[in-house]
């Protein structure tokens, strides 16, 4: 997650650049969010000179420009969208996959105590194993090609969203559901109107966790062997001595990342809004 | 009328909060319970909400026996318990949904405005005051317009002033109606502003000790000389009920005849 956080701003280091010191006094009004991005523009921008000075011949460790440009290049021959849509698409579907079944398992541990008593022993023992320990039986059972990459993006949904939605239902307030039961809600009308209200919070969280995850575990799929998608970008430029389309594709793994979070974050706010909570602001911002 | 016959509780635990405790009481009564903490208070408007069983006894509204919330036995509890993701006028309406939308629209605003909130209609409740908060619970438990409305230390987090503010209201709502209240309290004061009758109780096991009957007019002059006379009886009462060594002889209005003075 901390890779996530860092690295949009490395992205905006391309388009700033040139017009940071003409904007640096608009900066200075915005200096809460400025400050965040003083570190990596700087280290950007010395990079930047100290290639251009001949300090260093940056081939290992390509300067923001040649990033950039590698970026276009890759835009402009149509490779770039193949392969974003390739790796959106596995994501979306193992994501979806993921959310579906941790859902469902997650409300029926939480609800049912015998359903937890014989289920989540189990879910608990699965989740100790390393999903990527998976990989070899996902090839053998699934093949190659696409399902074994969205089980295995699956499964990494899966765990945050299970959990998640167990614990928020085993934590819901007695009290309020003591007022459903004063007037007398039937087990229907209990879980739409009072369980899965309450429970909502903490289920955002776990899809924006969960979806965290999917796109680190899109990238060990897209290793196991693809013909496309960013991680199949990744491994190319390691074989082929593309620094640059390495640091590329992971600037685009940032932005699809951070945007597909904040989708999820801006999707939910309205049903958020009444939440009186520490953070409960900064869900509108 | 809500008929209490030897109700009794004893908890899984091995706690026995509450030992045979009968009552009959008319609609439209307001009864006070007050007694030490561990008097089995709470435990005995919990059986007659129906939220837990009674082990042994009975509790029966007009002849029929609750086990189970019913839908003419309300009940306010210490905290508003509002539901946070509703409205202030959701939260007013949330047992009224077997009526048509416009039915329900209309109890709701008429339920605001009887509260002094129609401008709060659309609030959520993190806006609210204490006080506007267990004022919009109020108004919550009276709109399906219960027979009996319980009451657990509806006003004992609020400040004296806005404490004051809602026992008034509270009798004035119930004037609208006049359902049977039924009010756990702590606060002598209070008990002697709403209640026809005060039930003291005394603990280990929670029991009734003595029943006062509190014949003042309303509205009730928190400052006149009767007010105060009836307010030491409670006190009175009270410590005898926490005494241990009060013999047993003492307590034997809990046969409901020995109140008169």
């Amino acid at each position: 997650m901390a890779m996530t956080v860092e690295l949009p701003a490395l992205e905006r280091t391309d388009a700033t650049t040139p017009e940071t010191k003409a904007s640096s006094a608009r900066l200075r009004r915005y200096a809460g969010p400025a400050l965040g991005l003083l570190l990596p523009v700087g280290l950007a921008l010395a990079w930047e000179i100290a290639v251009w000075a001949g300090l260093s011949n940056g081939r290992l460790v390509p300067p923001p420009t040649k990033i950039f440009a590698t970026m276009v290049e890759l835009a402009k021959s149509g490779e770039l969208s193949r392969h974003i849509i390739a790796t959106l698409s596995r994501v979306a579907s193992g994501f979806i996959l993921g959310v579906v079944a941790g859902t469902l398992f997650g409300a029926i541990s939480g609800y049912w105590g015998l359903a937890r008593r014989l289920l989540d022993p189990t879910v608990q023992a699965l989740r100790a194993i390393p999903s990527i320990a998976w990989v070899p039986l996902f090839i053998l059972w699934l093949g190659i090609f696409e399902t074994s990459k969205i089980a295995l993006i699956a499964v990494g949904v899966f765990f945050p969203v299970y959990l998640g939605v167990m614990g928020a239902i085993l934590s819901v307030d007695r009290k309020i559901v003591e007022v459903g039961r004063t007037f007398r809600l039937s087990g229907p009308a209990m879980i739409r109107r009072i369980l899965l209200p309450a429970v909502l919070p903490a289920y955002v969280v776990a899809l924006r966790v969960g979806l965290g995850l999917g796109w680190m575990f899109v990238v060990a799929a897209e290793f196991m062997g693809a013909s496309e998608g960013l991680g199949y970008l990744l491994i190319d430029g390691q074989q082929l001595g593309k620094p640059a389309q390495i640091v590329a594709a992971i600037v685009i793994f940032a932005i699809l990342g951070k945007t597909t979070d904040w989708l999820i974050e801006i999707a939910t706010a309205p049903l958020l809004r009444w939440q009186d909570a520490f953070g409960g602001k900064s869900g509108a911002a | 009328m809500l008929a209490l016959d030897r109700v009794g509780k004893t908890y899984p635990n091995g706690v026995h909060a509450l030992e045979r405790f009968s009552a009959n009481i008319k609609l439209g009564e307001i009864v006070a319970i007050i007694g030490g903490s561990g008097c089995g208070k709470s435990t005995l408007l919990r059986a007659i909400a129906g939220l837990d069983r009674a082990t042994t006894g009975t509790v029966t509204l007009d002849d029929i026996a609750i086990t189970a919330p019913h839908a003419k036995i309300g009940i306010i509890f210490q905290e508003p318990r509002l539901l946070p993701w509703l409205s202030v006028a959701d939260n007013i309406g949330f047992g009224l949904s077997e009526l048509s939308a416009a039915a329900r629209r209309e109890k709701v605003a008429r339920a605001l405005d009887r509260v002094g909130l129609a401008d709060k209609a659309n609030a959520w409740p993190r806006e609210l005051s204490g006080g506007q908060a267990q004022r919009v619970a109020i108004a919550r438990a009276l709109v399906p317009q219960p027979e009996v409305l319980l009451l657990d230390e509806p006003f004992s987090a609020l400040d004296a002033f806005t404490r004051r503010d809602l026992q008034d209201h509270l009798l004035d709502l119930w004037n609208d109606t006049r359902p049977t209240l039924m009010l756990v309290t702590h606060d002598v004061d209070e008990a002697v502003v709403l209640a026809d009758r005060v039930l003291v109780m005394r603990p280990r096991p929670g029991r009734l000790f003595e029943e006062i009957k509190v014949n003042l007019a309303r509205p009730r002059d928190r400052n006149s000389p009767h007010f105060d006379n009836f307010k030491r009886r409670v006190l009175t009462a009270l410590d005898r009920s926490l005494d241990r060594n009060v013999p047993d002889a003492d307590a034997k209005s809990t046969t409901g005849e020995a109140m008169w003075w």
